[in-house]
């Protein structure tokens, strides 16, 4: 399963540290990474790939970023890719 | 291969213009729970909905996180109960709608659909029972919508069904009068019913459907809006184009939510209802759509034109991002749920008579629309006749919801709370009497199908 990860909010140090220790612990692979900072604002998209064998269910993942996003003041989504895939391709 | 813009296009869509999938209705058969006594087929509805639908809440909020997409209400049709229950030996259906409103509180949904007689032609007995028994049904249960179907293309207008369920709306509205009527807003009154409807109140497990199916009714107003603001001075053939491609991109998300739906509970896919489904949240709004396209208010002279071309162009984008589409597919424009309608309706903009016309070219009718409490039956009568004869004529769906608080006058708001939203009383300005035509009963004979002028 591929991930989409977007992660939006005020920059600050260990934003990409906390989410690649995170999906690493977790197997989950980074595959890109689309990042920049607008008039102080970190935004990140990134696409990734759950490793065959993983055991982690995307639930608690997004919970445990969720909480993580919570205590960083960061609005962290991950999402399943297959919604942007219908949406923009025929 | 999918970019960054894409990615970003899709998250602001959800976040900033409110797109959501608007429900998932699994509908549900009751033809085999008929059964002579009443307590026992009550008993076989309740065990039916709850083992068929018990996961259908869950499924969804796991589709809801997985993709990042709201999906705001799951529902449930059946069998029309007029049918289900026509082998009780009873007088009332209110244990059978109790039954209904308990599964369905029990499964976790949001609303049940399926109250419902189709007497376009004639009534049965099952039929006069159920029909009897909305007024008290509707007051005695929470989440249970209910239906009519008097008229169609194909068979005409039943006036006496027309005459009665003036009178049934204003009962209603009597027995729910400390709660503003709110009976009366689970109730809608058809002409052309579709079976595979999954929006309330006017949803019902067609009889011509499967067993169980799962449906899909999108939404999507404010993604349209965005769209068009970046259009000030486009000409309508780019204007249509822009909202057949964002229709695509709305309805390809409602099918991915109904393939996944359908895979997860295994239940057949049945369709995707292309509807712009309004909300009361501001940006939200398909009045906001119209007045996007240069009305200065909805109800302004060109309403009609503008609603069409919506309506027509959502259709045709979105008939190519779904395999099957069905269910009332258009524009709604419920006034209460409806911000700009609201806004409209308050400065003038907007009447009844308008709305009127612009159900011959949208997707339902009549609908949401809160009225002074001392109309008579006889005027809700006649607005129901009008609005059947449209849809007869025209090959359509149409609707009528209306509301009349008791109590209430022109310049008061009716809050119904929560996706049903508030409304100002609408006036009717027309005070002529229909007492002597709606009097009159018997049926409207179905209507020449050539010579169409």
């Amino acid at each position: 399963m591929k991930l989409v990860v977007t992660i939006v909010g005020k920059d600050q140090v260990g934003i990409i540290a906390m989410i690649s220790n995170i999906l690493a612990k977790n197997n989950v692979n980074i595959l890109s990474v689309n990042q920049n900072i607008m008039d102080g604002y970190f935004n990140m998209v990134m696409m990734a790939q759950v490793v065959d064998g993983s055991k982690i269910k995307l639930g608690e993942l997004q919970q445990m970023l969720k909480d993580k996003g919570a205590e960083m003041n960061l609005d962290i989504k991950i999402q399943n890719q297959e919604i942007f895939n219908v949406m923009h391709n025929i | 291969m999918i970019t960054l813009d894409n990615i970003l296009e899709t998250n602001r869509m959800i976040t900033e213009d409110n797109l959501d999938v608007r429900t998932i209705t699994m509908g549900i058969s009751l033809r085999d729970c008929a059964h002579p006594n009443i307590t026992q087929f009550c008993n076989n509805v309740y065990d039916k909905i709850t083992t068929s639908a018990e996961f259908l809440v869950k499924t969804g909020e796991d589709i809801e996180n997985q993709y990042g997409i709201p999906i705001i209400n799951k529902r449930i049709s059946v069998t029309p109960i007029a049918i289900a229950a026509e082998a009780c030996k009873t007088d009332s259906y209110v244990p059978v709608a109790e039954a209904m409103d308990k599964a369905a509180k029990e499964v976790g949904v949001n609303f049940i659909g399926g109250f419902s007689a189709l007497v376009e032609k004639g009534f049965t007995h099952g039929d006069k029972i159920l029909i009897d028994s909305i007024p008290q049904a509707l007051t005695s249960t929470d989440i249970v919508c209910s239906s009519v179907n008097l008229g169609s293309t194909k068979a005409g207008i039943n006036m006496d069904c027309v005459r009665q369920m003036g009178e049934v709306i204003k009962r209603t509205a009597e027995l729910t009068r400390d709660r503003d009527a709110i009976g009366c807003a689970k109730l809608v009154v058809f002409s052309n019913a579709p079976g595979d409807n999954p929006f309330m109140a006017g949803a019902f497990h067609g009889v011509s459907e499967a067993e169980k199916v799962v449906s899909v009714g999108v939404s999507g107003p404010g993604v349209v809006k965005h769209a068009l603001a970046d259009l000030k001075s486009a000409d309508f053939s780019e204007v249509a184009e822009t909202i057949k491609k964002t229709a695509f991109k709305i309805t390809r998300v409602g099918q991915l939510v109904a393939r996944e739906a359908s895979k997860r509970l295994g239940v057949p896919f049945g369709i995707i209802d292309l509807s712009l489904a309004p909300t009361p949240a501001v940006g939200d709004s398909v009045a906001n759509v119209l007045e996007e396209m240069g009305l200065e208010r909805c109800g302004a002279p060109g309403t009609t034109a503008a609603l069409a071309l919506l309506n027509d162009a959502v259709k045709k984008g979105g008939l190519m991002a779904s395999s099957h589409v069905g269910g009332l597919s258009g524009a709604f424009i419920p006034v209460s749920e409806d911000q700009g309608m609201i806004e409209a309706v308050e400065c003038g903009a907007l009447s009844i008579e308008k709305l009127e016309a612009m159900t011959c070219v949208c997707s339902v009718g009549l609908d949401m629309i809160a009225v002074e409490g001392d109309t008579s039956a006889a005027t809700i009568s006649g607005i129901i006749a009008d609005e059947a004869a449209i849809g007869m004529i025209n090959n359509k769906t149409t609707a009528v919801r209306i509301i009349p608080v008791p109590g209430k006058k022109v310049g008061d708001v009716v809050e119904f709370g929560g996706l049903l939203g508030h409304c100002p009383i609408v006036p009717i300005r027309n005070q002529w009497s229909s007492e002597a035509f709606i009097a009159r009963g018997g049926r409207i004979p179905a209507p020449v199908r050539s010579l169409t002028n």
